[in-house]
């Protein structure tokens, strides 16, 4: 069992581009940590530098209490399971499973109840005498784990494991994942987890904590709820949840009671604002607003803002609008019970940002700065 | 297809066609007619029936003889150069600052080795006072009689065959770049070093182009006669120790002109040659990974 900890990790290529700017994570032991981001943010570069597949050009990297960025892969105690899963086109599963051990020259006993176990666990018993090429997607996904599984890792990376795999199977092969986690946790044996994608549904529903990257830098981490209700900054706002935060510049008036504008629109808010901002905080900000947290209002409420529909999504369950003020888009969500056709008839909503749940970022340096 | 249009396609292909005929598929048929006859050229062929066969097998010790040096020449040919084939291509696949400049002089000896220049060259490198003999000299040890000592003979023209490594490089070189870095990057993860890698990893994923160079090298072996020609004058010395089945046959077609019996000798080492093949291919089924198979 071992914690990871990268300190100061730093990656600059030959041509000087750098691609990891000094980051610091620390995935405390047995924890469940996911990489996120989009394309090109690093997240799969982080993984291969732990995994030792790529060299790190500055700081540090630990496991457990053993420094690692001199060590060959083999020797740093991870397992890692790729996205295209890797496995030994010309070795049937139960050498895939057992190559790590064998070249150990792991007693064969030992072997054989590894891969009984693991083969067991992740219900492969009867793919053992195959060849990945006869396997489908998902069974050479376990057998890609089954591989990990065996090593008995004190890190187990995962680099995008489900990305080549159908949403069906994808929603499938994640439970079995973190089911497989708690099962290791509960058992004591090694069980910290690197996880790299770039879904955010993965992120959220997998990751005992998740870390935000954005172009070599880390945004954010945090655990999925907090990541969620207190993003720290406009790119996590933006990141995180489904469909995006409507992300609108406003202009802040504090006579009083804060107030918000937009256009020629002004809303005015209460005590639960008033408390979050300091008082050094400027007047042209963006109000940060999940599509689920703009409330629909009756016509006649005067405190909202008056906009147009413009495009309507019915999903059953939900309903997506997108809404026009004053020239911002907007996208709300409301519940499907909620939608009546006949709302389109003059396309008019009046809508109320839920106070609670509202964000507001300094244009400058894109922080959140209604989190106190 | 239209008359006209048929007329133009054959005429395109004619010249292919032709050339088959005429310079292998008609002489392969007259061999095998000849090969059961007594024909010294000058006048028409007398049917023997197998006669020539049964001297052959049963009673020519030039041509046991010869066998047997070609069993040997072929035998350490092939694995030899095949290795050092692999070896090489295995050294050219790694990104090296001017990889491109060392692939192409490495291909080289390709080009030019099957040339009668560069088996003039090749005895004058191992003459007694050539080239390498000049160097274990500088060493202080004694020259070798390369050409003389039978000993020694067959190995130097195993060499000059085993410098002609380039083709067979070429296509080990684009197998082993056809190896997804993914599989050495687990194996990496796994553990495994260097050594562990190529012999658990590389070689089995190349193992259909091992098979196909085998199969190619040990054809063109068989029939090596350009090297060992120029190199003894065609004699096959010392004491025919380099005398391979392809010099016996050019000596008995066109120094002794008994086409007839040349012709049998060809058809015996051709014999040789597919029941080898046939042999590999049985085995191939064993040690041979096909990533397009499905079977298991």
């Amino acid at each position: 069992m071992a914690n990871l900890s990268l300190r100061s990790v730093e990656k600059v290529y030959g041509n000087s581009f750098k691609a990891v700017h000094g980051i610091d994570l620390e995935v405390k032991d047995g924890e469940f940590m996911v990489l996120v981001g989009p394309s090109g943010c690093a997240k799969s570069t982080t993984l291969r530098m732990i995994a030792g597949l790529e060299t790190i050009t500055g700081g540090e990297i630990r496991i457990g209490d053993k420094v690692v960025n001199n060590l060959v892969p083999g020797d740093r105690g991870i397992a890692m399971v790729f996205q295209n899963y890797a496995l030994y086109p010309h070795m049937k599963v139960k050498n895939n499973l057992s190559f790590g051990l064998r070249i150990k020259r792991t007693p064969k006993d030992e072997i054989a109840r590894g891969v009984e176990n693991v083969s067991g666990i992740l219900e492969i018993e009867e793919l053992l005498e195959r060849l990945p090429k006869q396997l489908s997607g998902g069974q050479a996904q376990r057998v890609a784990v089954g591989r990990a599984l065996i090593k008995q890792p004190e890190v187990f990376l995962f680099d995008e494991p489900l990305s080549n795999l159908d949403a069906k199977l994808r929603a499938s092969m994640r439970v079995r994942i973190t089911d497989l986690h708690k099962q290791l946790k509960q058992a004591s044996t090694s069980s910290t987890v690197v996880y790299v994608t770039h879904d955010q549904t993965e992120a959220m529903t997998m990751g005992d904590r998740i870390c935000v990257m954005k172009d070599g830098h880390i945004m954010q981490v945090a655990d999925p709820v907090t990541l969620y209700n207190r993003p720290e900054n406009e790119f996590v706002a933006g990141f995180i949840g489904s469909p995006e935060m409507n992300l609108i510049p406003v202009a802040l008036q504090r006579n009083g009671a804060p107030a918000l504008t937009i256009g020629s629109q002004t809303v005015t808010f209460g005590n639960q604002l008033a408390s979050r901002l300091s008082a050094s905080t400027g007047d042209d900000l963006t109000m940060g607003v999940r599509p689920q947290h703009m409330q629909m209002v009756p016509p006649e409420t005067d405190n909202a803002f008056s906009g147009t529909i413009s495009h309507v999504e019915f999903m059953g369950h939900e309903v997506n609008l997108y809404v026009d003020i004053e020239g911002h888009k907007f996208t709300v969500v409301i519940p499907g019970d909620h939608y009546n056709p006949s709302m389109l008839a003059d396309g008019a909503i009046r809508l109320a940002p839920r106070e609670s749940q509202l964000h507001l970022f300094d244009p400058k340096t894109s922080q959140n700065i209604s989190l106190a | 297809m239209g008359g006209e249009k048929q007329w133009v396609g054959l005429a395109y292909v004619a010249p292919y066609v032709i050339g088959l005929l005429v310079f292998t598929a008609i002489p392969f048929g007259a061999s095998f007619y000849l090969s059961f006859t007594d024909y010294p050229l000058l006048s028409a062929p007398i049917w023997v029936g197998l006669q020539n066969y049964i001297e052959l097998i049963f009673h020519d010790r030039t041509f046991h003889r010869a066998l047997q040096v070609t069993m040997t020449y072929v035998f350490i040919t092939v694995p030899l150069k095949l290795t050092f084939a692999l070896a090489i291509a295995y050294v050219l696949n790694y990104k090296l600052k001017f990889i491109g400049f060392f692939r192409t002089a490495y291909y080289v000896p390709s080009i030019l080795g099957g040339s009668v220049a560069i088996a003039v060259l090749w005895r004058y490198i191992f003459a007694d006072i050539g080239l390498v003999n000049m160097i274990i000299t500088g060493l202080g040890f004694e020259a070798i009689n390369f050409f003389g000592d039978p000993r020694y003979a067959l190995f130097t023209i195993t060499l000059l065959r085993v410098w002609q490594f380039g083709s067979a490089m070429v296509i080990f070189l684009a197998a082993l770049q056809s190896i997804p870095a993914h599989v050495y990057e687990a194996a990496a993860i796994d553990g495994a070093n260097k050594a562990q890698t190529f012999f658990f990893i590389t070689l089995p994923l190349i193992t259909p182009v091992i098979f196909f160079n085998l199969i190619l090298q040990m054809v063109e072996a068989f029939q090596e006669f350009n090297g060992p020609f120029i190199i003894t004058d065609g004699t096959g010395a010392p004491l025919r120790s380099t005398y391979l089945v392809p010099l016996y046959i050019y000596d008995k077609a066109f120094r002794q002109f008994d086409m007839g019996y040349a012709s049998a000798i060809a058809w015996i080492l051709f014999a040789i040659i597919m029941v080898l093949t046939l042999i590999a291919f049985w085995s191939s089924r064993h040690w041979v990974y096909y990533a397009g198979d499905k079977r298991s």
